[in-house]
């Protein structure tokens, strides 16, 4: 049997999305000349299942257990976050990007920051930069465990998520003792951070260093030597580095296939340059370089975290632009100009000359890219986040094609999409 | 990000081969823009590959209502040997959103290119898969574009089906 019954009734449901082209593959292709012996099926998964990493659907073509097609379907939780951070003032706009991956908050908001900067050609202070630094590796880590808990529960190691959480809840606990918030903390503003850390944060945030690589030792103590993972994963679904780089892949997933590219290194910004680091690359390109890359990934955060501390340098944490920042608050009781400043910022917000700037940084799943364009007015007249997720999710075809579908679950977890970036 | 020297050189290398596939430059905060016709964005796109920028990073739309043409489509290429990046830019009419498609060159443009159409309505000739990536199927109207209201978003119920407004109108 080969063509699909046309006499068959469409269901409602899949009229309504006819557009959809299921595979072009009608039937498996022929070995040796001989007529195949089975069908193709096309599978739906989701919206939803695939491990439940994010509302995502994949309709998947198979021959037997074998994968020979598949495409994913996006959107289901588009909430149009581009479109109404045109309707808010910039220092308005950063708790909804912030929203977009919502397991790399910090990086969301200093791509769109730094974006904002770059347009009003603002130097942050250096104690800014540092904070901003600190808190940026601590959210890697902490989307890193998260990452490595729903991996590892996706190929059946259940204890592994309870282990990785213990972890990031301390990273959380860090972050609500800094900024007030555990999660899209609004932390970063244009031109600085909203204000100084707290007395003894530093002590903590050095605490769970001392703590933190002995734990990453711990994980890869449980998964390194697991033969159940490492059937799992060792050559398990190779990408070479060329395809990679065409398919715009970046972040662990290219890394994990030998090329070393990362922003940090390559254009450094916020202050990286001053941070002594490496960058762990892997050599198959396979699923458990991109486990073992991730896994490093967060010593040489650690590393990042300690330095930093213990460089953190004085001085302020905000821009001394009062066109920009708000004034301090001791300010508004004595001084008419500092209250005058105060309103214009907070109800209309700052004016940013009119251009375009794309604003690249290194997230935990390769590149956020914030393009804004300011039209001199002040509300951004466009926002576009370039995120890693939408751009890696491209390879799942190319991963997974020709391995077993249960290779498919171990794959996109290790390509690690977060749907609130890909959909926005 | 090539100087405005550099940027100019390249606006001229390219200029030399195909005389009206440069428009013009712009150098801004020490980012560097060609404007390049629309027509031909593949052959300034590839002669870009040619100078070393062999990585599409991002391809986005924006709207630029009211100035005319309204709809601009922008690639971010990358060269990953000299740490350098450059922008093109392409701007269309409303009327004629077509632009050739890159995704047969450039396979990441695929779900750029996608985003772009479903968001503003720029049609991608030669793409292989066109449709809407985001939004829903049957929706009606490119969302992203600066004249389409912002809220009032209907929710559909059964009981209304078929009575939904089109905001494009």
């Amino acid at each position: 049997m080969s063509a699909i019954d046309a006499s068959r009734p469409t269901s409602a449901y899949r009229e309504m999305e006819a557009s959809v082209e299921l595979s072009p593959l009608k039937t498996p292709p022929a070995v040796d000349g001989a007529a195949p012996d089975q069908e193709l099926l096309t599978l739906n998964m989701g919206p939803h299942h695939p491990a439940t990493h994010g509302v995502l659907r994949l309709l998947v073509t198979l021959e037997g257990e074998v994968v020979r097609d598949l495409k994913p379907i996006i959107g289901y939780v588009h909430t149009g976050i581009e479109k109404t951070a045109e309707d808010k003032a910039y220092w308005k706009a950063i708790p909804v990007v912030e929203r977009m991956d919502y397991l790399a908050y910090f990086f969301n908001a200093y791509a769109f920051c730094g974006a904002t900067e770059t347009l009003l050609d603002l130097e942050v202070p250096k104690r800014a930069q540092y904070l901003r630094v600190i808190h940026m590796e601590l959210n890697r880590i902490m989307s890193h465990l998260v990452w490595l808990g729903t991996s590892a529960l996706d190929l059946g190691a259940m204890s592994m998520l309870w282990y990785s959480f213990r972890e990031k809840e301390l990273i959380l606990d860090l972050f609500e003792y800094s900024t007030g918030a555990r999660m899209h903390t609004r932390y970063f503003q244009v031109g600085g951070v909203i204000e100084d850390v707290p007395a003894g944060w530093a002590e903590k945030v050095l605490e769970f260093c001392a703590l933190m690589p002995g734990r990453v030792d711990q994980y890869g103590d449980l998964l390194n030597k697991n033969e159940i993972v490492l059937q799992r994963l060792r050559n398990v679904c190779p990408l070479s580095e060329e395809e990679l780089l065409a398919l715009g892949v970046t972040g662990p997933l290219l890394r994990a296939s030998g090329n070393p590219w990362d922003l940090r290194k390559a254009m450094p910004y916020c202050s990286y340059e001053d941070f002594d680091f490496k960058i762990p690359v892997g050599t198959e390109g396979d699923n458990y370089d991109r486990f073992a890359v991730r896994m490093q990934e967060m010593k040489e955060s650690v590393k990042i975290i300690e330095q930093a501390v213990h460089a953190l340098p004085q001085g302020p944490v905000m821009v001394d632009d009062r066109k920009v920042a708000l004034p301090p608050r001791h300010e508004l009781a004595t001084s008419m100009e500092a209250l005058i400043h105060h309103f214009k910022l907070v109800t209309e917000g700052f004016r940013v000359p009119p251009g375009e700037v794309y604003f690249p940084v290194e997230g935990p799943r390769g590149e956020y890219g914030c393009f804004v364009r300011s039209d001199g007015s002040s509300k951004p007249a466009r926002v576009h986040m370039r995120d890693p997720s939408f751009v890696n999710l491209q390879a799942t075809n190319a991963m997974v094609k020709d391995s077993y579908i249960a290779d498919l679950i171990a794959t996109l977890a290790m390509i690690d999409p977060v749907l609130g970036g890909i959909d926005r | 990000m090539p100087d405005a020297t550099g940027l100019e050189l390249l606006a001229g290398e390219i200029g030399d081969a195909a005389p009206d596939a440069i428009l013009g430059t712009l150098h801004f905060r020490g980012q560097a823009t060609l404007l390049a016709h629309p027509r031909h964005v593949r052959s300034v796109l590839e002669r870009l590959r040619a100078a070393g920028y062999a990585n599409l990073m991002s391809v986005h739309g924006v709207d630029y209502y009211p100035e005319e043409p309204r709809l601009g489509v922008i690639y971010e290429l990358l060269d990953r040997g000299r740490r350098d990046r450059v922008r093109v830019k392409v701007r269309v009419h409303t009327e004629d959103p077509h632009v050739p498609s890159v995704t047969p060159e450039w396979p990441t443009a695929n779900h750029h290119e996608r985003e772009a159409y479903d968001m503003f309505g720029v049609v991608f000739d030669d793409h292989p898969d066109l449709r809407r990536i985001l939004m829903p199927e049957d929706y009606e109207g490119h969302p992203q574009r600066r004249d389409f209201p912002v809220g009032g978003e209907p929710v559909i119920f059964t009981k209304d089906a078929g009575t939904r407004q089109d905001y494009t109108q």
